[in-house]
């Protein structure tokens, strides 16, 4: 241990300054989208709870799901859902010990951003003409 | 030379006693919600904005009303079992044991709530 170069070694970049390559970007937003579906699941199960309550109970939370807010709230659920099963699909072909080459990881990340807009593109599309 | 014998490597249970039994459960229920997560989303779209009475009728049908309780119990589950990842990531101490306990109060309450409005609907609205 004591020739160890202590002084003159590269430095782990601090989290703070270290722009971070697509592939950590679409991993930590597996985990952001995973618990920010928090404020989804509890708007739907209030209005499913309100609307075996009363008429007055599910007014309201009829009228927050159908406001521009409850629409902005469904929406970004739907693709959070979208983007989080899409890249848990990723981590089960991890699992497999699949796609964990650097190139296949950023190929993989485009294709969880560009298939969860276009799956949330596609549910609201299927939600409004039915 | 390793100081854990054969048996106990094998068993990989390790010092928590539990193994890759979380790992395993996150694998199962994942692949139980790749199959709900569409399904989820025909059953209940094909109600938001609908009238109260259509909201419970709807819902008291098998197809809608089975997918949203399986979907809402395997997706709290599983994210009552993601949180915890989470937890002991970020939180240390006692404030992870309260964050854990508040996670399952929350995960456990979720699925109380929808199962009794799913119910409710299921037994109140008349059967054709």
């Amino acid at each position: 241990m004591a020739d160890v170069n202590r002084g003159n070694r590269p430095l782990s970049p601090h989290l703070q300054v270290y722009r971070l390559p697509l592939p950590a970007i679409t991993s930590i937003m597996t985990r952001i989208t995973g618990h920010a579906l928090v404020a989804g699941i509890l708007l739907l199960v209030w209005w499913l709870v309100a609307a075996v309550s009363s008429p007055g109970a599910f007014a309201a939370a009829d009228w927050l799901v159908r406001s521009w807010l409850g629409f902005l709230i469904l929406t970004a659920s739907a693709w959070a859902l979208w983007f989080h099963a899409l890249s848990g699909i990723r981590h089960l072909f991890y699992d497999q010990g699949l796609g964990l080459e650097i190139e296949e990881a950023k190929k993989a990340s485009w294709a969880i951003i560009i298939g969860s807009v276009a799956l949330t593109l596609l549910s609201l599309i299927i939600f409004f003409i039915s | 030379m390793r100081y854990i014998t054969p048996r106990k490597a094998a068993a990989g249970l390790g010092s928590a006693r539990s193994g890759t039994a979380h790992h395993w459960q996150m694998t199962v229920s994942s692949y139980a919600l790749v199959i709900l997560t569409p399904l989820f989303m025909i059953a209940v779209g094909g109600a938001i904005g609908l009238p109260q009475d259509a909201v419970a009728a709807h819902f008291g049908r098998p197809f809608p009303g089975i997918i949203t309780a399986l979907f809402i119990v395997v997706g709290m589950i599983h994210f009552i079992k993601g949180t915890r990842i989470m937890i002991d990531d970020y939180v240390y101490g006692s404030a992870n044991k309260l964050a854990i306990i508040a996670s399952n109060i929350f995960g456990w309450g979720v699925i109380a709530a929808a199962i009794f409005a799913l119910a409710k609907m299921a037994f109140t609205t008349p059967a054709i």
